[in-house]
């Protein structure tokens, strides 16, 4: 290509002035897309008191801060957000901008891309620079891996998960600029950010979980979905969810597993009554060992675990759950 | 009067989804006759709209773009309570994207006329991406909240909303019009009654396609897509499986073993 080729670009995000681990990831693996295409890397990050922040993001990669650092900033507003990265997006000319697929990542980027007239991908599991440098955003689908372009606007946008792309081991001599953003002052304020509630997430941590539950449909209903439950507590497994229980409200969102939920990767992984689609699978794909518990022999998810059992999974847990209880009462006798 | 649009989408039944396979050759899906449903989110839109509705003098439209078939869906929603029906249906939409099919029911929406709220299921289930709510609300340059879990506060052309986050959320407080993408944290959709299904019979649904909205071929369906499918590749993710045999109590024991063994219980 002889036209000279933009930066990658990575919105950063900061919540209570800390960055997220995505936006660390998503910056190592610009590094690589920037050298395929003999470019750079640079963050936007948006927030107040992050004078000191732009120097973990160099480390972890990027050659350039734009840093909007203001009290009008601290929390996600929408419009403002937007409209500082549309301006500066106008005015430098990113061939690639990638956002991580946050609650706020997953507004803020169509946003974004309407504003620029631009495609945008969702559920990238891998980002590769083709033979025309053109970004080829994989995403799972359909028992495929759909490679998907944006071939003649720019920038190419896509958002990514957390735990995609490993994190980047931190490089604390590496230095970079950094380019003050202003906040534009004729922004309609017709939206505002009130107030920012988080709280303790309840149970374990999905992504740092040495054992994963997870439950499928085929719980049948509620109490069915206690029995998964049950044994997700008794492993002391964080438990996860497919998005059919997630539908049936059995299962909190933020435990779906999967291409629009989490990835994971545990020592060990139970699917507890789901049919093993790909939307869900490419989540565990790091998982070390796979049990699948299923009714249907003929049930796709055989075909992608160590070890299946075929029977109901409302009968069956309680059984299982019975007998690791009895191994874990050997083990202390013994 | 208050007038309310709510976006609905047919997709594959989520419960026979993973009959649909990618056809290797010409990169379409092979459907292989799930039927079409309206998308489980929309419903949670659509009950927003008509909870609003019992309380307020309001009218409420329901926009779909799809195949003729679509007009299915719509004329459920106007079985579950919605007063018109519109469906953006021409062959010129086929193959559009997220930004593409935004601007397409952005045009249908400024066809239909003034409004107030736009209600969007979250995401589809078959796309899932979550683009279309933000993108048909900077098409019609208009704010939008995403992901909405509580209605707080409906103050004149203020409104106040939760809207879910990681681990709790955020209080939100726009001026209409505006777009809201709904969670199922929202509210318990009704289900179809029969003297819904009667009223129905005699409620419309309009048609348009590209003449009618005025909108150019290039700028909708595949042509008017930013991003496309180049290639498609088979996941290989396949393990050498061994099925345990025996009675359940003889399973559970082997498993417990085979996990032993295997360092992970």
């Amino acid at each position: 290509m002889e036209k000279s080729c933009g930066p990658v670009w990575v919105i950063a995000e900061q919540i209570d002035c800390r960055i997220l681990s995505v936006s660390f990831q998503l910056i190592g693996h610009g590094r690589k897309l920037a050298a395929a295409l003999d470019t750079t890397v640079e963050a936007i990050l948006l927030g107040h008191q992050m004078a000191e922040h732009p120097r973990q993001l160099f480390a972890a990669g990027g050659d350039r801060v734009y840093l909007g650092n203001d009290p009008e900033l601290a929390v996600y507003q929408p419009e403002i957000y937007a409209e500082i990265i549309e301006k500066l997006a106008k005015e430098k000319q990113p061939e690639i901008i990638l956002i991580g697929s946050t609650s706020m990542g997953r507004e803020l980027a169509p946003l974004i891309a309407a504003r620029l007239d631009t495609g945008l991908t969702a559920h990238c599991i891998d980002l590769v620079i083709d033979g025309n440098n053109v970004l080829e955003s994989r995403i799972p689908a359909y028992g495929g891996l759909l490679s998907i372009i944006c071939p003649d606007r720019r920038p190419q946008m896509a958002t990514i998960a957390a735990g995609v792309f490993p994190n980047p081991e931190p490089d604390g001599n590496r230095t970079g600029d950094i380019i003050p953003i202003e906040v534009p002052k004729e922004i309609p304020q017709r939206i505002q950010t009130l107030k920012v509630v988080r709280e303790e997430p309840e149970g374990m941590d999905l992504e740092s979980a040495t054992i994963v539950v997870a439950g499928g449909a085929g719980a049948g209903d509620p109490a069915g979905w206690r029995k998964i439950a049950d044994l997700a507590q008794v492993l002391n497994a964080a438990l996860g969810a497919t998005r059919p229980t997630v539908d049936e409200g059995w299962a909190a969102l933020e435990t779906m597993i999967g291409q629009s939920g989490k990835m994971v990767s545990p020592e060990l992984y139970i699917g507890v009554g789901l049919s093993g689609e790909l939307q869900h699978m490419v989540g565990i794909s790091g998982a070390k060992v796979m049990v699948a518990i299923n009714n249907d022999a003929k049930s796709p998810v055989f075909e992608q675990v160590d070890y299946g059992i075929v029977d109901d999974c409302r009968e069956f847990v309680p059984v299982f759950i019975e007998k690791i209880k009895a191994y874990r009462e050997k083990l202390k006798t013994c | 009067m208050f007038k309310i649009v709510v976006c609905v989408k047919a997709v594959p039944d989520p419960k026979e989804a993973c009959n649909i396979k990618i056809d290797p050759v010409t990169k379409t899906l092979m459907r292989c006759d799930v039927p079409m449903v309206l998308n489980p989110l929309d419903k949670y839109a659509l009950e927003a709209a008509l909870q609003f509705k019992e309380q307020f003098d309001a009218h409420i439209s329901v926009l779909s773009m799809g195949p003729p078939e679509a007009g299915n869906i719509v004329k459920e929603c106007l079985a579950l309570g919605a007063d018109q029906g519109f469906l953006l249906s021409d062959r010129a939409f086929a193959g559009a994207d997220a930004f593409a099919t935004a601007y397409t029911l952005a045009k249908g929406i400024e066809k239909i006329g003034p409004f107030d709220v736009v209600f969007c299921g979250m995401a589809s289930s078959d796309g899932s991406t979550e683009w279309v709510g933000p993108e048909i609300a900077t098409f019609l340059k208009i704010p939008v909240v995403t992901r909405i879990t509580e209605i707080v506060e409906y103050n004149g052309q203020w409104w106040t909303v939760k809207a879910e986050l990681e681990n709790g959320y955020r209080l939100v407080r726009v001026q209409i019009p505006a777009v809201f993408t709904v969670t199922r944290a929202l509210n318990t959709p009704r289900r179809l009654s029969f003297s819904g299904i009667i009223k129905a019979r005699k409620k419309e649904i309009t048609q348009w396609g590209i003449q009618q909205l005025g909108v150019s071929e290039a700028s909708v369906g595949l042509k008017g897509s930013p991003s496309i499918v180049s290639t498609i590749a088979t996941m290989d993710s396949r393990r050498k499986v061994e099925i345990l045999e025996g009675k359940r109590e003889e399973k559970a024991e082997q498993l417990v073993q085979r996990l032993a063994n295997a360092g992970v219980l």
